[in-house]
């Protein structure tokens, strides 16, 4: 056994909570290891987010071709018809997550974060295993800071493997299913649907719920059953999936339908995308005698676990499960470590679909209000009416921007919004909220003009009562 | 369209009236049947009240905090077809509150799918903080300032930087020159409704009704201090850890044989006393709400360890709220102990229509004089109040006196 190293910090996973809590640390001088058994960047960068929003990406190009070919492109563009060299897609998928990959690699270099690949098992709360290439490799740490990361959840009767995949089996096909069942019409499981539907696949989906994306409210989530409709995708709710028989080549998916009854449909591939769990098993956390919050780990507002100088961040401690959240707990984490007073204290997280079309839910919805029985104005924007959401498209799938503002004194509690290619605007509806802004603030600002952020102005204006550009 | 009016029902024997101390629902609300409609408040208990028929709502009987008397109309409901045949009052189902939620039942009981994560809830809480941006926020916490003291300049609001400064350079005061330390300016107006409202009028009425007596003896509890210490170390597994409180209950149990006038009670608008036989002690909690008093029943027929897991369960009941209201009646005598709080001296008033409270102060280590040495024993007093109407202050003092003999002879506790 080689010499036990030492540090002041040990990171357990390289994902967006992990790695932006090394870089923190090293940056701020304190002497830090990162332990990461795969490539880093964790699920966000390799089998999540990044890739995710590559693969839909194409598929949307492709789907303009299409579009193109098929001579009943609005713009007066016509082209031959398109064809998909799948594997060519995949592989500039990988050259993004690569380059992303790398690039943490070298952010960690610089900040001096030494990293060791390899899987860490922790036998007590601040001393760790790592089985290496090069055989096993102890640390004692100061300060633990566990960024585990989570996985998919699988169903039991369709264990992953073979024809039934997980969302990251499902970014690295190696062609394009003729049908695809997708198990959960949750954000993942939608966004790869769609996507996967631009691509040339017929999708259904089986959803337990009795709508899709139960997560969001009715009002955002139609113009998204609105384009399944439209692109023939299948959706069957309240349904339940129940196991998968594969004969002669032929998978089957048997399923209870809304109406209690057994049914079937055949797919070349089943995605299966019911959730994800926080990776609690397999590394040793039985043994750091730390509370758990049900199946996730309890922290403070200092993300402190019931063990002193251990620390957990990311999916590991619980919803919302969102990369962002995570790398703003692993930043504060380091501070703390660093001397830094810091809570995790935010007024709102975001959410971000990347569906077709977009959605984004900030702060609270107007079924939050009405539980909590606050009195706001709601003011609504529609794409429609915004110049710029015109001539990129954005109108045609319907949508709007939502703005809910205290009428005690207007501020702004919840901004939500649905429509194409709107993700990028979340940025100022974030800054609002977490600035207290009210809803005279966001009328009050001069937005350029001709832009989609307009339409957040206007719907800050309609808010007030008195909208400019609609009735 | 049919209308149905719901009335206020019978929640308990001898209730004439009930204060609506919250609705689950409001005009124009569609109610389903069985769905709560409101929290009714007695002097016993709190009664959750649900719809007897789906409809929607038209009228309610009152305003919140208000009180009702039984039998008029609480709820004023719409439906759909005919009415049913209004029978007698319906019962209400007394429970006690508060009521958690019910849980949301499962869909299917074999879904073989588990419900997708919801999205994220986002998390932001309009009232319960002070609004600052991000920066003000970190530069407090590195000022060590709590952002609830500084006095927003925001319309909605909102602390400022400048907020935080004027704070950090004494607040508006500075320019008088006075301490540094900010006005507290304003008042809070709270209605006494509910629990309180009941606290307030047993209270009021103990004291304009009862000329108390109170009494106040030392007690050297180091014997018995000893004996609990043994007892608690040599206990059985499924032995409840004992405190002084079952001591106290079997002291005050063997006294009341020999001075019955003080387990009594005193119906004085009818002239009667009551002498009850057995002892029936009302234990006095601290809970969310405020006071209340479970009474432990035929507290003479309990052994020590016994008393103390009777004495746990109605504990844990009263602070979760789930006391059964007939756990709230029947007292005979009032035990009230501040626990570790303790204090020198407690005047305690006595729960009409009780004759006679009991309340333990807390243990002091003391010098004492013993045979011409001083020696450090583990002293405490025992604060009472009698009804001076019914007991006289000669036996009163006797009682006290004994109990303290008692205590102070732990092995005489337990001998006939």
């Amino acid at each position: 056994m080689p010499d036990t190293l030492k540090c002041d910090v040990l990171v357990v996973g390289s994902g967006p909570g992990g790695y932006v809590a090394a870089i923190r640390a090293g940056q701020l001088g304190l002497d830090t290891i990162i332990v990461e058994k795969d490539r880093m960047g964790g699920t966000c960068l390799i089998r999540g987010c990044i890739p995710s929003k590559a693969l839909i990406e194409a598929a949307e190009k492709f789907e303009q071709a299409g579009v193109n070919a098929s001579g009943t492109s609005e713009l007066g563009i016509k082209a031959g018809k398109p064809t998909l060299d799948f594997a060519q897609t995949i592989a500039w998928k990988d050259g993004i997550t690569d380059k992303l990959s790398d690039g943490v690699t070298g952010l960690l270099k610089h900040a001096n974060v030494r990293s060791i690949k390899g899987w860490a098992t922790f036998t007590n709360a601040k001393s760790c295993v790592v089985d290496t290439s090069d055989g096993p490799v102890k640390i004692k740490a100061t300060n633990v800071i566990l960024a585990n990361g989570s996985t998919s959840v699988e169903l039991p009767g369709l264990l992953f493997g073979g024809p039934v995949i997980s969302s990251t089996e499902a970014l690295d096909l190696t062609e394009v299913p003729k049908h695809l069942a997708v198990i959960g019409a949750g954000y993942i499981g939608m966004e790869l649907g769609i996507a996967y539907r631009k691509l040339g696949a017929e999708v259904t989906f089986i959803e337990a719920d009795a709508r899709i994306l139960p997560g969001f409210d009715k009002q955002l989530t139609a113009p998204v059953a609105k384009w399944l409709r439209d692109h023939k995708v299948t959706t069957h709710t309240k349904a339940f999936a129940n196991s998968v028989t594969s004969k002669a080549g032929k998978n089957t998916l048997n399923y209870t339908d809304k109406d209690g009854k057994k049914a079937s449909l055949v797919a070349d591939k089943i995605l299966v995308t019911v959730g994800r769990k926080p990776c609690t098993k397999g590394w040793g956390l039985e043994n750091m005698a730390i509370d758990m919050d049900g199946p996730f780990i309890k922290i403070d507002d200092k993300c402190q676990t019931a063990m002193r100088g251990v620390y957990a961040i990311g999916d590991l401690v619980g919803e919302p499960m969102l990369a962002h959240k995570a790398s703003a707990q692993g930043e504060m984490v380091a501070e703390i470590l660093a001397g830094h007073k810091r809570t995790f204290n935010p007024n709102a997280v975001p959410a971000v679909c990347f569906t077709d079309p977009e959605i984004i839910s900030v702060g609270l919805t107007p079924e939050h209000v009405k539980e909590q029985g606050l009195p706001v104005d709601e003011g609504k924007f529609r794409w429609a009416a915004n110049g710029r959401a015109l001539t990129t498209g954005t109108a045609d799938g319907g949508g709007f921007v939502r703005v809910l503002s205290l009428k005690e004194n207007g501020r702004i509690v919840g901004i939500q919004a649905v429509g194409k290619h709107i993700s990028e605007l979340s940025g100022e509806m974030i800054l609002a909220i977490e600035m207290g802004a009210r809803a005279e603030d966001l009328a009050g600002t001069i937005h350029a003009h001709p832009t989609m952020s307009e339409a957040i102005m206007e719907a800050g204006f309609a808010a007030l009562g008195r909208p400019l550009h609609s009735t | 369209m049919a209308e149905y009016k719901f009335k206020m029902p019978d929640i308990g024997e001898g209730v004439v009236e009930a204060e609506i101390t919250a609705w689950h629902v409001k005009v124009g609300d569609k109610v389903a049947e069985d769905d709560p409609v409101a929290d009714a408040m007695t002097d016993k208990a709190t009664v959750e009240l649900t719809a007897p028929v789906s409809g929607v709502v038209t009228t309610l009987g009152c305003a919140e905090g208000e009180i009702l008397a039984i039998g008029s109309d609480l709820v004023v409901f719409e439906m759909d077809g005919d009415a049913p045949v209004q029978h007698e009052e319906p019962k209400a189902e007394p429970k006690p509150a508060p009521e958690p939620a019910p849980e949301p039942k499962p869909a299917k009981t074999e879904k073989p799918t588990p419900a997708p994560k919801p999205a994220p809830v986002p998390t932001i809480t309009p009232s319960a903080k002070p609004l600052a941006s991000p920066a003000v926020r970190k530069a407090a916490l590195d000022a060590d300032i709590d952002l609830f003291l500084i006095i927003p300049s925001g319309k909605a609001g909102q602390i400022t930087h400048e907020d935080l400064e004027a704070f950090l350079n004494g607040g508006p005061q500075k320019k008088s020159g006075s301490s540094g330390n900010l006005k507290r300016v304003g008042s809070t107006d709270i209605n006494v409704v509910g629990m309180r409202r009941v606290i307030s009028q047993r209270m009021q009425e103990a004291k304009r009704r009862i000329p108390h007596f109170s009494y106040v003896e030392a007690v050297d509890m180091t014997e018995l201090e000893a004996l609990r210490a043994h007892l608690n170390a040599n206990r059985e597994e499924h032995q409840p850890k004992l405190t002084l409180i079952p001591f106290f209950m079997r002291a005050i149990c063997k006294a009341t044989l020999l001075w019955p006038q003080c387990n009594a009670t005193y119906d004085d608008e009818a002239g009667i006393v009551t002498q009850h036989h057995g002892v029936h002690m009302g234990m006095a909690a601290q809970t969310k709400n405020g006071l209340m008093v479970p009474v432990v029943h035929h507290a003479e027929a309990l052994d020590v360890w016994q008393a103390a897991a009777e004495v746990a369960r109605l504990a844990e009941a009263a602070k979760s709220g789930k006391i059964k209201p007939e756990e709230l009646q029947g007292g005979s005598i009032t035990l009230t102990s501040l626990g570790p709080l303790g204090g020198v001296v407690t005047t305690p008033v006595i729960n009409r229509p009780e004759v006679a409270i009991i309340g333990p102060n807390k243990i002091v280590e003391t010098p004492v004089v013993q045979n011409g040495q001083v020696v450090v024993r583990k002293m405490m007093n025992i604060s009472s109040s009698f009804d001076h109407r019914w007991v006289d202050g000669f036996h009163a003092a006797e009682m006290i006196i004994y109990i303290k003999g008692l205590l102070e002879h732990p092995a005489t506790l337990f001998m006939d």
